[in-house]
């Protein structure tokens, strides 16, 4: 098995949604085994298929001052924001070859965070029928996936650093009033992302495991191989 | 005459929520053309059409809840 890496660095939504769609396709046709794209996006605002424009609390005009875009998307949930101080991680994985079983992969994704946060001596929680990990009644990681013949792309965000919360005060998260926190805030330390990106690639590559050879891609950015 | 029903989605997913239909009524289908767009909990995935025809009856509209196993459309192959 193997399951290739992008690291995309810090890059704009809209380069990276196309990039997500690259690696679907090449799963799909099996250029490619599974991939696992990891970014920081430049502050955005998405809107999932369940999302409601109300949830927005500052109109469009001002947050294109502030540089936040919007973009409507096609995985599942309401409004999230994204920014520099978070990881957001794209699996695609084709389910084909794991478990065919979409809650089965939601509760996948949140056991590698709650995991994450454990080395880093947090305590992640589930709340039965909210998707997404917390700690304490503070949400740290959001998920919000979507799927194309069995095959996932979209998928987490793990708020980081702790001073890029305040923007998630333009939006009610996932429909709710919800309070975020980040890594930083709850140790009250400076965390590297290279720790948080060590962590998860390795976590996520015993996932892609019975999957086919490598193809040859146009990779933005870092291209990094495990098998 | 090939009717689409919401397939087993994973233990505990009962139904799922009609998002986007890809064609209309009256409309040529190909096999394996994403036929509908549903959503489940925080997870969005594509029913593929089982063979090619005509997308004659649609059962349930977007936003519309569709139970595992009930029928979404009729696709007529003739």
């Amino acid at each position: 098995m193997q399951t290739e890496v992008f690291d995309l660095g810090t890059i704009n939504f809209r380069m990276a949604w196309d990039f997500q769609k690259e690696i679907l396709s090449a799963v799909k046709n099996k250029n490619l085994s599974s991939g696992l794209i990891l970014c920081q996006h430049n502050p955005v605002i998405t809107l999932g298929r369940a999302a409601d424009r109300k949830n927005i609390l500052m109109n469009e005009q001002e947050l294109s001052l502030r540089g936040i875009q919007i973009y409507e998307i096609e995985r599942g949930g309401d409004v999230t924001y994204h920014g520099p101080g978070q990881l957001t991680v794209y699996p695609v994985f084709n389910l084909n070859y794991f478990k065919k079983d979409i809650h089965f992969f939601l509760r996948y994704l949140e056991e590698v965070i709650m995991e994450l946060l454990s080395d880093f001596g947090i305590k992640g929680r589930r709340i039965p029928g909210l998707t997404g990990v917390w700690v304490g009644r503070q949400k740290i990681a959001s998920i919000g996936i979507a799927i194309r013949n069995w095959i996932t792309f979209h998928g987490l965000s793990i708020n980081i650093k702790k001073d890029d919360l305040e923007n998630f005060s333009f939006i009610r998260p996932c429909g709710m009033d919800i309070e975020m926190t980040s890594l930083e805030t709850v140790l009250g330390k400076n965390i590297e992302f290279h720790d948080i990106k060590e962590n998860l690639i390795y976590r996520f590559k015993n996932l892609g495991s019975s999957l086919h050879p490598i193809g040859s891609l146009s990779p933005y950015g870092d291209r990094l191989c495990f098998g | 005459m090939t009717k689409v029903g919401l397939p087993e989605l994973g233990e505990g997913i009962e139904k799922a929520t009609v998002s986007y239909w890809y064609f209309k009524e009256g409309e040529k289908v190909n096999e394996k053309d994403d036929l509908v767009e549903l959503t489940t909990d925080k997870a969005t995935f594509n029913l593929p059409s089982p063979c090619s025809g005509t997308l004659s009856e649609i059962f349930f509209r977007e936003g519309d809840t569709v139970n595992v196993g009930e029928v979404l459309a009729i696709i007529d192959e003739t």
